[in-house]
This record gives structure tokens, C-alpha cells and sequence, in this order.
């Protein structure tokens, strides 16, 4: 043959998208319904990354805010198996550590704090007694929202300092109230805020060193002693405080970092996610199952326009690209449906815990990636069942 | 478009064409057909003729069993499916009995639609369209949308997406079978203007007053055909359109508003 030789001509992207868009403008109903139920996977997805991201955030956050600096250490068992004590002096060594900035510490009291003389000795509230040392609230950076905290004039007095969760068990919302310790009356000069690194003082009713072995039998041994020192030095810090604190048995030394439990719970934040994000994973199967389903019956009752545009020239693989492009924006379609319901979802979330509203940028793309496959998986047979109807039969279709 | 070749004066070129269907239905048993540039050629027989097998055969939308089809001068045996479906968007104009018109879509975008697979850019695409529109007489419904026509402009507007790219060859496959006879008058006012205008155009019938309009009448009966004046006798004009004077003595057409397709595929 002497004609030249024939190349079909290649449809440009925004003819693919019209063409696919077509399809998709004249049963809208079908198109909201089937892109529902991507919607419906993704928003979940993203909802429960958001979620838990925000948890994270709001935790890193607070990490932040309340500093990894501080050590708390505790008397240990000694090797007998019974409770070890810290000597008197431990707070004296610590405090001559190099990088140790400020050190405290807490003596647990053998006794009670009650409302009244009538209440009960075995009614504790579950509050603890402590003798405090007057640095305390600056080493553990709380804030004291009644009254005052102790200082050198009523460490020595008979008044006492309540945690935010003893006062509030206590039933107590305002200062210069008497309550009953060991065996007289205390007065009530201060309230505390909450203390996230040190719950222990929340539930603790606070008076000073002095005032404790006066009036409350106090034997002077700490029970907890807090120490910040500058972040760097924190693990050398560390290293040597068994030693510092008790030479002769150091063993018996117990040492911890409160802020490694709030970093536990940043990291446990988004464990439980796995599960909801596979009923997200699963949502989104059925959704991609009801695109291809949609796709499947649009092939069929379309076989007439099949037809027609294999008679205006359309080659097998762009009848193939069209069905493939339908289906790629029905499902793109639910996927940002679903990334924007999952988005306010997550603020809406975040917003009522007060929490820092946060979606990791890579949700959003697995959302994209995601909706971008299934959309091409449901899409696929249908544009392959398209593609390889005869013009002639499909024009015939009734 | 395909500038006409010397050697080449045949649109259409069928040559002992055999069409056996599966399942061993004899639909074309031997037809030969020339048809040249500028006739205007019915092709006429009563149900299960073959004569739809023959519209699929010179539409490239099927192949024959045996025998040569050489449409545009391209032998359609030798062409893969993708080299088929160019010379149908670049040689080849179908109008169907359905009109087969998107719903959604203005009159504009039908149209304009029928160049999509030519390679021609968006706009060029509406421009033409709305060209071919004017040429069917339809340039005041460019933004109706089919239901908000009449069957007449409907089918008129199928024509005009058949002929905005000036394909060599208009097919028209029973274009006023679901017509009755005022808007089957319209229909056959397009043809006879675009046949003047030196398009070539093979209308498949099984209407006899169509038929005898034509100049040239192409008889099958039996996958054969059976009468034939000979090419080049369609280059002259058809004669008074049939429909008009059946619209004018209101007489109903025989083939009136028929909702069902007719079974001009009863071959198979």
C-alpha cells in the first residue's frame, strides 16, 4: 500500500479526565454512595493517625515543659530483703555532686492526716505525710495555688502544705483550715498544684524537716530525694549517685527518671492504633470493592457508548484508559472526602482534650497512595472487560 | 484530511467478501462493491439481507472472513486494531438509528466529542463542532441538551459529529428509523446538502422510498447482492425527498416513532 501509514492519535491528560469525568457527572447519586465508602476508610485511617499523633504531640509537649532532668532517688532493700533507708546526710552528698543544680528531699512520716480528732486513725484518704525540705517546690518546678509554700518560719511550725489530690480528698479549697496530724492540730498555709513528674506529691501532705521531728516523731531519714541537674549531665549524674548517696551500700540505692514514664506513654500513644488502623485497612477494602462493583455495572450499561466511541476511532486502550481514569477519580474522589473528614475529625478531637491538633504529613500521602491503588485495582477489570468488547456487539447491546 | 490518490478512485472496495459468523451463519456470501468518491449510495434489503453485516464490514468495525475490504485505500485485513481505529476517526462518519448522543452533554460537547480521538486540541474541537452544527442547520441549539431536542435535531446532531472532521465516508445506518416523516425529512435534507457539498455517503435501509431517493440503490438479499447500477451512477443528485411530501400530505411514515430497534441485524 502506498497510503501513509496510520497512528491512532493520543489522547492528551485533560481529554483522559474529561472523558473519565463524563462517566461520573451523569449518575451522581451512584458516584456520592460508592465514593462514600472510600471516604469512609480513609477518614478513618486519618482519624486514627491524627489522633494518636496529637496524643503523642501533647505528650512530647508536656516532656518538654516539665524537662528530663530530674532523678528521684529512693531507698532500695537491703540484702536481707527488708526496706533499706537513706542516711540522714544523702541530701547533703547530692547537693556537692559537680552538675547537680538543685537537690530536695521528701520524708515519709508514720502518721496520719485527718479532718478531725473523731475521724478514725485507719482513715488515711490514702495521703501520705511527708516532711519536706524548703526547696522542694523549686526542684520539682510546682506551683503553689493557695496560700505559700513553707518556708523558714513555718518548716518549724506546726503547718502543713497539701498536694492538689490530698486537698481534694481532704475536702479542702482554702487555707488556715485546721486539720488533725499525729496528735494535734496543723494549720493548712498552702495548697499545690498538679505535678505530672512527681504524682507522689499530689497525694502528700507537706510539713518542714524541722516541724516533722518536732511535733510528728520524725526520724530524719529522707525517703525520696529530687535532683535536677543539666540535661548533658544527667546520665553521669546518675551513674554516681548509688555511691554518693550511700557509700557503704550503694546497692540499696534505688534511681529513677520520671520523665522516662511519661516517654513510655509517648511511645505506647500510638500502639493501640494498630488495630484501628486495620479496621480503617478494611473499610477501605470494602470501599474499593464497591468502586470496582460501581465500575463493573457502568461497563455494562455502557456498552453502547463503548461502541460509539470505538466507531469515532477510540482504540482499545483508550476505551481502556477511560474506565481506568474513571474509576482512579471516583476513588480520589472519597479519598480526599475522607482526608478532610478525617482531618477536621482529628481537630475536632484534639480540640475538645486540648491537645495540639497534629496529622503527620505522611498519613495524608498514604491516603493519596492508597486511594491511587485501590482506585487502579477496581478500576482494572472493568476497563480490561470494556476494552475487549467487540464495536459491533457493543453497538448492537440493547 | 486523505487527499484522494489517482490510482485510488474507491472509497469503498469490497471484493468477494465472505462473512461466516460463529456458529456457522452465513451472513455475506460473496459481495462485491465499489463505491468512488461523491456518490450517495443506498443500500437496501429487507431484514437478515447482511446488509448490517456490510455497514460493520465498511465501518472497519469488523473483518471479513474472506475476501479484500479497502476502505480509504487501506486494506482492512492488513491493519492491526489500533491502525483501525485511526482510519475511523480520521476517514469515517457513523450515524446511527439510536443517534447514540451522552445525556449530560450539550449538543456542542456531542459533537465536539467526535473529533476527540483525531488529535484535535480542545478549542479546534468546539470551533469545528460548532461549524458542523451550523451545517445541520442546528447553529441555534449549540447548549440544548439532547432530551430538550426533537428526535429530528437529535439525529442531526449525530449527523454533524459524524461530519465535523470531513470524513472521506458518511455511514448512516437506517438514519430515520426511529424518525417520523417531518424529522425524517430534516435528516435527508442534511444528507442531500452534505452530498452536494461532495461527501460520500452510504446509507443502510430497509425503506424502499429511501432507497429509491438515492441515486444509487445497492440490493442484498441473501448476503448477495443482487441489484446494482454500477459505481459512480450515486454521484447524481437524489431525487424529491420522499418524507417531505409524506410530512406534507400527513400520511404517517412507515416507519414512524419505533421506540425498539428495528432487527437489521437479523442475520445473526
Amino acid at each position: 500500500m502506498t497510503r501513509e501509514r496510520l497512528t491512532p492519535a493520543r489522547l492528551g491528560p485533560s481529554d483522559v479526565l474529561r472523558t473519565g469525568a463524563a462517566g461520573l457527572r451523569t449518575r451522581p447519586a451512584r458516584v456520592l454512595l460508592s465514593a462514600l465508602g472510600i471516604a469512609i476508610g480513609i477518614a478513618t485511617m486519618i482519624a486514627v493517625l491524627g489522633i494518636s499523633s496529637s496524643s503523642r504531640e501533647q505528650l512530647m509537649r508536656q516532656l518538654d515543659r516539665l524537662g528530663t532532668n530530674l532523678l528521684t532517688i529512693a531507698p532500695g532493700q537491703t540484702m536481707f530483703g527488708e526496706q533499706a533507708k537513706l542516711p540522714v546526710e544523702a541530701l547533703g552528698m547530692v547537693r556537692r555532686i559537680g552538675p547537680v543544680r538543685t537537690a530536695s528531699a521528701t520524708g515519709l512520716v508514720d502518721t496520719t492526716i485527718r479532718r478531725t480528732d473523731r475521724i478514725p486513725k485507719a482513715v488515711t484518704g490514702g495521703i501520705a505525710v511527708q516532711a519536706a525540705t524548703s526547696d522542694l517546690l523549686a526542684t520539682l518546678e510546682g506551683k503553689v495555688v493557695k496560700g505559700a509554700w513553707l518556708n523558714a518560719a513555718t518548716e518549724a511550725r506546726p503547718a502543713v502544705v497539701l498536694g492538689a489530690t490530698a486537698a481534694q480528698r481532704l475536702g479542702i479549697g482554702r487555707i488556715g483550715v485546721q486539720v488533725w496530724m499525729g496528735e494535734r492540730w496543723f494549720t493548712v498555709v498552702g495548697i499545690l498544684g498538679p505535678m505530672p513528674l512527681a504524682p507522689e506529691i499530689e497525694r502528700s501532705a507537706l510539713v518542714g524537716f524541722p516541724a516533722a521531728e518536732k511535733y510528728l516523731g520524725f526520724d530524719g531519714h529522707p525517703t525520696t530525694i529530687y535532683e535536677r541537674s543539666a540535661e548533658e549531665a544527667v546520665e553521669a549524674v546518675r551513674a554516681v549517685l548509688p555511691r554518693t548517696v550511700n557509700p557503704e551500700n550503694p546497692e540499696e540505692v534505688t534511681v529513677s527518671r520520671p520523665s522516662d514514664a511519661l516517654a513510655a506513654r509517648a511511645a505506647a500513644a500510638g500502639a493501640f492504633t494498630n488495630l484501628l488502623l486495620g479496621l480503617g485497612a478494611v473499610a477501605l477494602l470494602v470501599g474499593g470493592v464497591g468502586v470496582a462493583n460501581t465500575m463493573v455495572i457502568s461497563v455494562l450499561e455502557r456498552r453502547k457508548e463503548i461502541g460509539l466511541r470505538r466507531s469515532l476511532g477510540a482504540t482499545r486502550g483508550q476505551v481502556r484508559l477511560q474506565f481506568l481514569a474513571e474509576s482512579l477519580l471516583l476513588s480520589a474522589l472519597g479519598g480526599v472526602a475522607g482526608a478532610v473528614l478525617g482531618g477536621l475529625a482529628t481537630v475536632g478531637y484534639a480540640l475538645s482534650r486540648g491537645w495540639p491538633p497534629v496529622v503527620p504529613a505522611w498519613a495524608f500521602a498514604g491516603a493519596v497512595g492508597a486511594t491511587l491503588v485501590i482506585g487502579t485495582l477496581a478500576g482494572l477489570y472493568p476497563a480490561m472487560r470494556a476494552a475487549r468488547l467487540s464495536p459491533t456487539v457493543a453497538l448492537a447491546a440493547t | 484530511m486523505s487527499a484522494p490518490l489517482p490510482e485510488q478512485p474507491y472509497v469503498v472496495e469490497l471484493r468477494e467478501v465472505t462473512k461466516v459468523y460463529r456458529g456457522g451463519v452465513r451472513a455475506l456470501r460473496g459481495v462485491d462493491l465499489l463505491v468512488e468518491r461523491g456518490e450517495l449510495v443506498a443500500i437496501a434489503g429487507p431484514s437478515g439481507s447482511g446488509k448490517s453485516t456490510l455497514l460493520h464490514l465498511i465501518g472497519t468495525l469488523d473483518r471479513p472472513t474472506t475476501g479484500t475490504v479497502r476502505i480509504a485505500g487501506y486494506d482492512v485485513a492488513g491493519l492491526p486494531d489500533r491502525e483501525l481505529s485511526a482510519l475511523r476517526a480520521r476517514h469515517l462518519g457513523f450515524v446511527f438509528q439510536q443517534f447514540h448522543l451522552a445525556p449530560g452533554m450539550s449538543a456542542l460537547d456531542n459533537v465536539a466529542d467526535g473529533l476527540l480521538y483525531t488529535g484535535t486540541p480542545l478549542r479546534t474541537r468546539r470551533e469545528r463542532a460548532a461549524a458542523a452544527l451550523e451545517r445541520v442547520g442546528l447553529g441555534h441549539r449549540l447548549g440544548h441538551r439532547p432530551h430538550q431536542m426533537s428526535g429530528g435535531e437529535q439525529q442531526r446532531v449525530a449527523v454533524a459529529r459524524a461530519v465535523a472532521g470531513d470524513p472521506p465516508l458518511l455511514l448512516a445506518d437506517e438514519p430515520t428509523g426511529n424518525l417520523d416523516s417531518a424529522a425524517g425529512a430534516e435528516v435527508l435534507g442534511v444528507l442531500r446538502d452534505l452530498h452536494a457539498a461532495g461527501t460520500t455517503i452510504a446509507v443502510i435501509t430497509h425503506d424502499p422510498e429511501i432507497a429509491e431517493w438515492c441515486p444509487r440503490q445497492v440490493r442484498v438479499r441473501d448476503g448477495r447482492v443482487v441489484a446494482d447500477p454500477g459505481a459512480g451512477a450515486g454521484r447524481r443528485p437524489p431525487g424529491p425527498n420522499p418524507k417531505a411530501l409524506e410530512a406534507r400530505a400527513g400520511v404517517p411514515g412507515p416507519a414512524g416513532r419505533v421506540p425498539a430497534r428495528e432487527a437489521t441485524g437479523g442475520a445473526r
